[in-house]
């Protein structure tokens, strides 16, 4: 529709304001001006000529650089209000955040927590800027990239005198140079690696007109980067768990559907130790007390062998023996496990001996697996002790009954029932760690505390990602537009013959200070001057 | 060899503040002259004992990393050193492409005051905790602190187009911010002073106090108090007993630290006014007369085209691979992450307004401040307020 025909012949795309080929002028405005803007080389482009219908109207909204500045500068002062205070997931799990933030930081940590600024970055209002950044960046991109295409890719050698003396660089020969002095332009030029056309004995020399595209190529990258962070969402693309895990314990690793077992051979603490340590680090550690060296689980990584019913142990086949240490995780089949966590001197066995009150005399011993305690335990010649209730993390609750928090073995409490062969019928006693209580008034044995055995426990986050490998690809493709877009400079320069004179005129994307040295040095001993800077002092890009 | 290490540290020092003599003394030397287009004898000079400073500080980074077994960029004295260290780099190959003697005279002053703020906080080696025993430690702290190197010198041109072309015959908003970031360098100096004399002096006070959840806590001041903790009792007698005692939220030390800087950096700024007769920003003025303010520009702005890829690189992309192989995940929303996301969406800015709407001269002179205040700010603060993760970067 409506295309424009300029007089070189052109057919030009319906609001384009340079001719794609020849440069002329095509709009009365930009007749006016002293200097053309020449951004996107005065291609038509969408946001700029249509704005009838709402697609119109939203495709011009977010094709807007001033929309998108104003987007990432939102997003920038929204980014710093989450680091006013701990994000939730940062704050110890001591309390319900609703109370934790009011009694950490007062009437700021409730505001903060009534606004919701503890889980920021996860807020709807959040993601939704994030998103409209990333549709700005697509319709800012197409907006732009297609013309600026079509009208690089169109522009001819010989351009219209309009265009050449409204170019910021600009400057007429008197006479018309020599053809030896033509040819030593020529070799300046390709000795710094332009590229030169020729027609009817006018030239455009360019270089690096693939740093034209760095913007875009960037752009691209960061769109894949963010649709790879929407990914996370899809489920069984982000794996994110975490295995408690006892030395000697072998566990079903969460997550892989009980295809891999974990057995954890050992954890390791290690601090460093300013005798065994370079001399160096002595006055450090004096300072610090306490500095940690290693946090290592040598683990051996199981592979379930053949098919095995739901609730039997399952066959296993050893895949690898490993040590995982902060920043060495332990990798299989895009499964990843990391040392995050540990616990020390867990209780894991308790031995106790049934013991008479008052001669002190032992009748054997019992050890409780804490994890697996047995219901009845025989000692012979007629004594035995039975389980009858056990509380791994004892409390008293709130009806005064004893019950247990977790299932971890923090604060083991037993009920026994003590039988003997003076006591057949058994005698009751309720043992907790030193404390305990005989509800049916005295008894005549007891339960004696010999020792327990305790052992280290690895917590290790099981992490699986799928998403990971398109988040770098969109890294990579944003750096390599960056650099691509930063590093070189898009130059060129028109050299015409009109009426006898020679015309030239230069033109950059940006770093015109470097094009201007690079000209003098170009036209030195060619006997032209090189096109002088056309714009007023106070109005100069960059 | 540690000894050794500090001694060329400290020589580094020493030439970058000659060094800075020298540039003053090529500006001043081109007045008589006519103006030239190559630096000069005093800018050659200069720009020599600059190499040879930062060749020794080199020596000092080298040395401390064989000294340590892993590159010494793990903690606050550290890495500002590195970062003072990238800056005198960064200068170095900006002014083999644009020869400005007066860029020296801002940049190495930035420098040396950055190097000796780092020199305020321990210096200790300290072994590596086993979150940062990776080689990413050097490979991703490194490029990061040259990317806001380098960033940080399109401050340095940004100031000095602001100086030139802020009109100091009347009083506006530009001419009090000016002089608004005059004074924050004005106040690191004065953290540095104050820092020095009371360390040298040896003082030394103990508190006990109770901390924000009740527990019985102690605080070592190096320096008078003059707000003291919460419910703070002086342990030794004859020590400044405090005027004001602080809540308990927050850490009195600290912002004791913050009064004095800020007191110290007052009394010199006035100390200043007082002699000069005029604004800080306008007593530079003669220094800049001579430079091209469009240069200026272009140097500001070709900096953040430099800079923003390697800060990306550094602070994000080799940042994001590090914490997916310590932390388990690439981003957490760690305070320090989110302020480099913050430093990159706002040159990420800087650059739209600059490329789309035209934002030349000191609007970006003033973007180029803004943006190392936000650097800064992520030093400085995040490191000491905020902490987070990265808070071990702290002391």
């Amino acid at each position: 529709m409506n295309e424009v025909k300029c007089e070189c012949g052109h057919v030009n795309p319906h609001g384009t304001v340079l001719c794609e080929s020849c440069g002329k002028v095509l709009e009365e405005k930009e007749m006016q001006k002293k200097l053309l803007d020449m951004r996107y080389e005065g291609s038509a482009r969408r946001s700029q000529t249509y704005n009838k219908t709402i697609i119109d109207k939203v495709w011009n909204f977010f094709s807007s650089v001033k929309v998108g500045v104003w987007l990432i500068v939102v997003t920038l002062v929204a980014s710093a209000f989450g680091t006013i205070l701990p994000q939730e997931m940062y704050i110890p799990p001591v309390m319900p955040a609703a109370e934790y933030y009011e009694e950490q930081y007062g009437w700021f940590g409730k505001l903060y927590y009534e606004l919701g600024f503890h889980n920021l970055y996860s807020s709807w209002w959040y993601l939704l800027l994030i998103a409209s950044i990333g549709v700005s960046l697509v319709i800012c991109s197409l907006d732009r990239v297609v013309p600026l295409y079509r009208a690089l890719n169109k522009q001819r050698v010989t351009r219209h005198e309009g265009f050449l003396q409204r170019q910021r660089l600009f400057g007429i020969s008197a006479e018309a140079p020599d053809q030896e002095s033509i040819k030593k332009l020529k070799g300046n030029l390709q000795s710094k690696r332009y590229k030169i056309r020729e027609e009817n004995g006018n030239i455009l020399a360019e270089k690096n007109r693939f740093s034209r595209w760095g913007p875009y190529v960037n752009h691209v990258g960061l769109i894949i980067f963010l649709i790879g962070g929407m990914l996370r969402f899809v489920p069984g693309m982000y794996i994110d768990s975490v295995l408690w895990i006892r030395e000697g314990e072998t566990k079903a690793i969460p997550e892989t559907e009980g295809q891999y077992y974990l057995k954890n051979n050992q954890f390791i603490l290690e601090v460093y130790d300013k005798e065994k340590e370079d001399e160096v680090f002595e006055q450090a550690i004096d300072k610090a007390g306490m500095v940690a060296k290693n946090y290592q689980s040598n683990v051996t990584l199981y592979k379930k062998a053949g098919d095995s019913i739901p609730g039997e142990t399952p066959e296993l086949e050893k895949v690898k023996d490993e040590e995982i240490r902060v920043n060495e995780p332990l990798k299989f089949e895009g499964f990843a496990l990391y040392q995050v966590d540990y616990k020390l001197n867990e209780l894991n066995k308790m031995t106790l001996a049934l013991q008479n009150k008052e001669t002190q005399e032992e009748f054997g011993e019992i050890q409780i697996d804490l994890y697996n305690p047995k219901s009845e335990y025989d000692l012979g010649k007629g004594y035995s002790v039975e389980v009858l209730s056990y509380f791994p993390d004892f409390e008293f609750g709130e009806d005064g009954n004893p019950t247990t928090k977790s299932r971890i073995p923090n604060n083991p409490a037993f009920v026994f029932e003590m039988k003997t062969p003076d006591k057949p019928e058994g005698e009751v006693s309720f043992v907790a760690i030193r404390e305990t209580i005989e509800p049916n008034g005295d008894n005549q044995y007891k339960m004696a505390f010999k020792a327990a055995e305790t052992k280290n426990v690895a917590a290790l986050t099981v992490r699986k990602d799928l998403t990971l490998w398109i988040i770098a690809l969109g890294g990579l493709i944003f750096m390599i537009g960056v650099v691509q877009g930063a590093y070189w400079n898009h130059r060129r320069l028109w050299v015409r013959n009109v009426d006898g004179q020679l015309w030239t005129a230069g033109h950059t994307n940006k770093n015109w200070h470097g094009l201007k040295r690079e000209l003098e040095e170009i036209f030195k001993g060619t006997g032209m001057e090189a096109p002088a800077e056309q714009q007023a002092e106070d109005a100069k890009n960059g | 060899m540690a000894a050794l290490s500090s001694n060329l540290l400290y020589t580094a020092f020493i030439l970058y503040l000659i060094a800075t003599a020298f540039f003053g003394g090529a500006i001043k030397a081109k007045k008589d002259g006519q103006r030239e287009t190559g630096p000069n004898k005093w800018a050659a000079i200069a720009i020599i004992i600059t190499i040879i400073g930062f060749i020794a500080q080199v020596g000092y980074f080298i040395l401390r990393w064989i000294a340590a077994g892993h590159a010494p960029v793990s903690n606050l004295f550290e890495f500002t050193t590195f970062f003072g260290m990238a800056l005198v780099g960064a200068f170095i190959a900006i002014y083999f492409i644009y020869k400005t003697p007066l860029l020296g005279v801002f940049t190495l002053p930035v420098a040396v005051l950055i190097i000796a703020y780092a020199s305020m906080f321990p210096r200790e080696i300290s072994p590596l905790i086993p979150a940062l025993q990776s080689d990413w430690l050097h490979i991703h702290v490194t490029t990061a602190a040259l990317g806001e190197a380098i960033l940080a010198i399109s401050f340095a041109a940004g100031l000095i187009y602001l100086i030139k072309h802020v009109d100091q015959t009347v009083k506006s908003k530009s001419t009090l911010w000016l002089e608004v970031v005059m004074f924050g360098m004005v106040a690191t100096l004065g953290f540095i002073i104050v820092s020095t004399a009371f360390s040298a002096a040896g003082y030394e006070a103990k508190f006990n106090y109770i901390d924000k959840n009740g527990a019985e806590a102690a605080y070592d001041y190096q320096m008078p108090a003059l707000v003291g903790p919460h419910e703070g009792q002086l342990a030794a007698k004859g020590k400044f007993e405090p005027m004001v005692e602080t809540p308990a939220i927050i850490n009195a030390k600290k912002l004791n630290t913050v009064i004095w800087s800020l007191g110290a950096g007052l009394i010199l700024y006035g100390l200043l006014r007082l002699i000069l007769r005029k604004r800080l920003a306008a007593s530079l003025k003669p220094l800049v007369k001579n430079i091209n303010l469009d240069l200026v520009d272009e140097i500001s702005y070709r900096s953040v085209l430099i800079g923003f890829p390697v800060f990306t690189l550094g602070a994000l992309i080799f940042a994001m691979i590090w914490a997916q192989i310590a932390w388990t995940r690439f981003w957490g929303w760690d305070p320090k992450e989110v302020w480099a996301l913050i430093t990159w969406l706002f040159y990420a800015a800087f650059l739209h307004l600059r490329l789309s709407k035209g934002w030349h001269g000191e609007k970006s002179a003033w973007l180029a401040v803004i943006g190392f205040i936000i650097i800064m700010f992520n030093l400085v603060a995040v490191n000491l307020v905020i902490a987070g993760l990265h808070s071990y970067a702290g002391s």
